[in-house]
């Protein structure tokens, strides 16, 4: 592990921390993916018409599917008075729960108006848990825009369960973020062949894996977005564990390896699990990132994961990079990460689209990485993009996927060199 | 509070993007929190528009209520006119802003901007998006028109396409033509298209023709009054009514009879003996107000379906609907609640679904065939190729779409004759389609190696096969073939989890 005083990379380089327009999704939009991984939940937004025509715009794209997600629509009547609210959040959810006898735990998610108003939806959670129990949990986070970006609200939902875990003693290792399930799978049966016994995942996929929190509990996070989660884990006296991300093969070894040094793995068990993975991932990334050695990659704000990405297509895959932009950037989760970008990088964090759309101009990228609100008027401009929203979505993480990530990024690229006509609309 | 899954339309303020964005020389100054920006991608993405909207969102965020919202709202303006320089500035505010109050409209009158600055009421808890882009559209014309003398030639104006419109695009060449070919030509067509220079010489024209009603009809009546601006009450989609509209056209400008280019295939083809399948086929209808009540009336006296329902979604069209629906001896559905919708199909047991993109889930849900005929819209409904609604090529595109879902004539006694036919049966579904299945595949066990000239079988250890089964099924087989083949190169005779991934690495490109 780096000390304080070995900081190299831009760990400590200076974050252009912009305000202005904010081109990004709401916390609200991680319900698209929540829905799918904890399979007995159901998330009720308590919000407006723009809220559920959000989701279903994000979730249009993307999904087809019965959802278990809604919303409750506030209504004039329902910003008279608070007491109001309460009753028909009640007579909501009694609606809900007759309807989908399947749901066992219920999330009810804060909105902007919802905050605004400021609608006590704890209390509200509480009332309605001791009213349904034994049979649904209830449970409420906020995923509203004025307090969390896009992936935060993943974050947030985590972090409100996390503060409803038993206590436990027992020694065990706890991994934090919803992955893919071939993903989860693969991470399981890795750390399986390290010899780690105790490990469970949050969040759960069903409400019956129990998970339990205490000071003999080591934590790590799988996704880089988990800040409060991980602040949470800690206050309930949970020990960290701090590695780059498992991008690639080099950030999904460090990623184990930390871990196994933790647990007291041997070098040589490390190196038998490891190996021949590592070589594979190794191997299938030179093949896919041919395309993308010495080009140059400009990110914009999107779900958190741009500076282990931007890790990754540097070290790995050859990429220059010229901005790096993120919504929020929690030091103590993507610091290793950070140590290992060059030194040339601008960091910004927040945004101001116009501004940096900007930057865009000056800096050419030959791949640009953004939200879907950006793409299809850049590609008019000549530029080449990748959707940020995929990377969220798809499987990426660990050795198995090292070389679909490269490609998510070489297909534009790919793409672009193909088409043998202009690209004006 | 109303328990919502999918929602038929949007907030009032999607409706003021619309206007802005298929207007030129526009800009739009919404206060909003972050994230409401979500708005811009129904735009580049649905539509593929090759621009952003032309909205600033001031993103406001928890830190700044209760301190410094309405100065945030100020620069916001400041900074977009400086920007982009539009010749019309709008203001609103979202649900979330509209709830502390800011007054856009008041601050950014105190901006002297050099420009006309039209503040928008957008009410986000009563109304909702048709109304956003109806109101947002007659404020614009409210503020920019003047009285003008009428042209010399005999002129109309377009009234009522927005971006993200179903086919408005492709209606205004089509419509632009009909009334070509009546020797009558287009002043403006507004809001798709115009600038603000343009609304102001929308009096000139002699009459409006109100394309779509949802979202033009307050600026057509307000027309109507201020400078005597008839305007046409038919909409042209399909046969019966393209020749209404001919003649309310012809009435309108003074003459007896004016001939227009407005031949179409549809009669013929729902004449011709192939169609006598389609007689009496019991038919759902759903939509705008505006596109419902037009495939009602094509569905009955051009197609000859049985209507058996009937309905719209936006309450403004409720009162037309109800008396339509009862001509046609049906209680008319007027509903946004799509659990309501479903609820009602399912009753009614309809063998086509003509409505939109929501009732296309709903269909394949109760394995009813549906084709779209409104917005709420998806990706697909903006095809590159010309397919309006309106006019002569519209009935034409109508007829296309409407029996595309359905199995096709003799097909359908194929279908009778041989029951349990392996490749016509009841589950198959119409035999043009991509989905036909003639025969129910058993893909659950891989089997081993398929193709021949193999030396030795190989073998599927059970966790390799269980992992093969995770990866998406459009991919699955190719997986499988890829791997056998790597294990059968390799001189392996079992597969395992290593070895999938091994050939996957192997074959990554």
């Amino acid at each position: 592990m780096p000390n304080e005083n070995s900081l190299a990379g831009c760990s400590s380089a200076p974050v252009l921390k912009e305000r202005g327009q904010h081109e990004v999704f709401c916390g609200l939009t991680s319900i698209i993916w929540l829905h799918r991984k904890m399979q007995d939940a159901f998330f009720l937004v308590v919000g407006s018409r723009t809220c559920a025509h959000l989701l279903q715009s994000a979730a249009g794209v993307m999904v087809f599917a019965e959802p278990r997600f809604a919303t409750a629509i506030l209504e004039e009547t329902d910003l008279a008075g608070m007491a109001d609210a309460q009753l028909e959040l009640e007579r909501t959810v009694a609606e809900l729960l007759s309807r989908r006898t399947d749901i066992k735990r219920l999330f009810l998610v804060g909105s902007c108006p919802s905050e605004v108003i400021k609608l006590d939806l704890a209390t509200a959670a509480e009332k309605l848990s001791e009213k349904y129990f034994p049979r649904v949990n209830v449970i409420n986070y906020s995923g509203s825009g004025i307090e969390t970006t896009f992936t935060q609200g993943e974050d947030a939902c985590l972090e409100a369960v996390i503060r409803g875990l038993e206590p436990s003693e027992e020694k065990q290792l706890l991994i934090l973020g919803a992955l893919p399930d071939i993903v989860h799978d693969q991470m399981l049966r890795i750390l399986d062949q390290l010899g780690l016994k105790n490990v469970s995942v949050l969040p759960q996929i069903r409400v019956e894996d129990e998970v339990a929190v205490g000071s003999n509990t080591y934590f790590i996070c799988a996704q880089p977005f988990l800040g409060a989660s991980f602040d949470e884990m800690v206050r309930r006296g949970a020990i960290p564990i701090t590695a780059p991300f498992p991008f690639g093969a080099n950030g999904t070894t460090a990623w184990l390896k930390a871990i196994a040094d933790t647990f007291g793995v041997s070098e040589n068990t490390f190196k038998a699990v490891t190996d021949a993975p590592r070589r594979r991932a190794e191997l299938a990334i030179e093949k896919v990132s041919k395309i993308l050695k010495s080009r140059s990659v400009f990110f914009f704000p999107d779900s958190q994961l741009e500076i282990p990405l931007a890790r990754f297509l540097n070290q790995e895959c050859g990429m220059n990079l010229i901005e790096v932009g993120s919504p929020y950037i929690h030091k103590t989760l993507v610091g290793p990460d950070l140590e290992l970008l060059p030194e040339t990088t601008t960091l910004s964090e927040g945004q101001d689209v116009d501004k940096q759309l900007d930057r865009l101009l000056l800096g050419a990228p030959d791949l640009t990485v953004c939200g879907l609100g950006l793409a299809n008027p850049l590609e008019a401009k000549g530029f080449t993009t990748k959707w940020a929203i995929e990377l969220v979505f798809s499987p990426i993480h660990f050795y198995e996927q090292a070389a679909d990530l490269a490609s998510l990024f070489a297909r534009p690229i790919n793409r672009s060199e193909k088409l043998k006509i202009g690209r004006v609309a | 509070m109303k328990l919502s899954v999918w929602t038929y339309e949007g907030p009032p303020h999607v409706g003021a993007i619309r206007v802005a964005t298929a207007m030129e020389n526009v800009h739009l100054v919404l206060h909003a929190p972050q994230g409401d920006t979500y708005a811009d991608l129904l735009f580049t993405m649905i539509e593929r528009r090759n621009h952003r909207p032309p909205v600033t969102y001031t993103t406001f965020q928890a830190r700044d209520l209760g301190s410094d919202t309405a100065s945030l709202f100020k620069k916001s303006c400041i900074e977009a006119y400086e920007r982009f320089k539009p010749e019309l500035l709008l203001v609103g505010a979202s649900c979330t802003a509209e709830l502390i109050q800011d007054d856009p409209g008041g601050l950014a009158e105190t901006l002297g901007l050099p420009v006309p600055v039209v503040p928008l009421e957008l009410p986000s808890y009563q109304r909702k998006e048709n109304f956003g882009a109806d109101e947002t559209f007659f404020q614009i014309v409210k503020r920019l028109s003047r009285p003008l003398e009428k042209t010399e030639e005999i002129t109309c104006n377009l009234i009522g396409p927005t971006a993200l419109g179903f086919r408005h695009r492709d209606d205004i060449t089509e419509i632009t033509k009909v009334l070509n070919s009546m020797g009558i030509q287009v002043n403006i067509c507004a809001p798709y298209g115009a600038t603000p220079r343009d609304i102001e010489v929308i009096s000139q024209a002699h009459f409006n023709v109100l394309m779509y009603p949802e979202t033009g009809e307050m600026a057509c009546r307000f027309l109507e009054r201020t400078f005597s601006q008839p305007f046409t009450k038919t909409v042209p989609i399909g046969v019966g009514a393209l020749s209404d509209f001919v003649k309310e056209v012809s009435e309108i400008v003074g003459a007896n009879e004016i001939n227009a280019e407005t031949y179409s295939q549809l009669p013929w083809y729902s004449a011709s003996v192939d169609s006598t399948y389609l007689t009496g086929k019991r038919v759902f209808i759903f939509g705008d107000g505006t596109h419902a009540m037009a495939a009602a009336r094509i569905a009955r006296d051009e197609i000859g379906f049985e209507v058996v329902g009937l309905g719209c979604f936006n309450r403004e069209m409720a009162r037309p609907m109800r008396k339509l629906a009862a001509s046609f001896g049906v209680d008319a559905l007027i509903s946004d609640d799509y659990l309501e919708v479903e609820k009602h199909i399912q009753a009614i047991a309809p063998e086509l679904i003509l409505g939109t993109q929501m009732e296309r889930h709903i269909g394949k849900r109760l394995g009813i065939p549906c084709a779209v005929i409104s917005a709420p819209v998806h990706v697909q409904d903006f095809p590159a190729r010309y397919s309006p609604q309106m006019g002569p090529e519209g009935a034409n595109v109508i007829f296309d779409t409407w029996v595309h879902p359905l199995v096709m004539g003799l097909e359908e006694h194929l279908l009778t004759m041989f029951r349990d036919d392996f490749e016509f049966h009841d589950q198959a579904g119409p035999s043009h389609h991509a989905a036909h299945s003639p025969s129910p595949k058993s893909e659950l066990i891989p089997e081993a190696v398929t193709e021949g000239n193999l030396d030795h079988k190989i073998i599927w250890l059970q966790d390799a096969e269980k992992e093969l089964r995770k990866i998406p099924f459009f991919v699955r087989g190719k997986a499988r073939k890829n791997t056998e083949k790597y294990a059968q190169n390799n001189g392996y005779s079992e597969i395992s989890i290593e070895t999938l991934y091994e050939a996957k690495a192997h074959y990554a490109r």
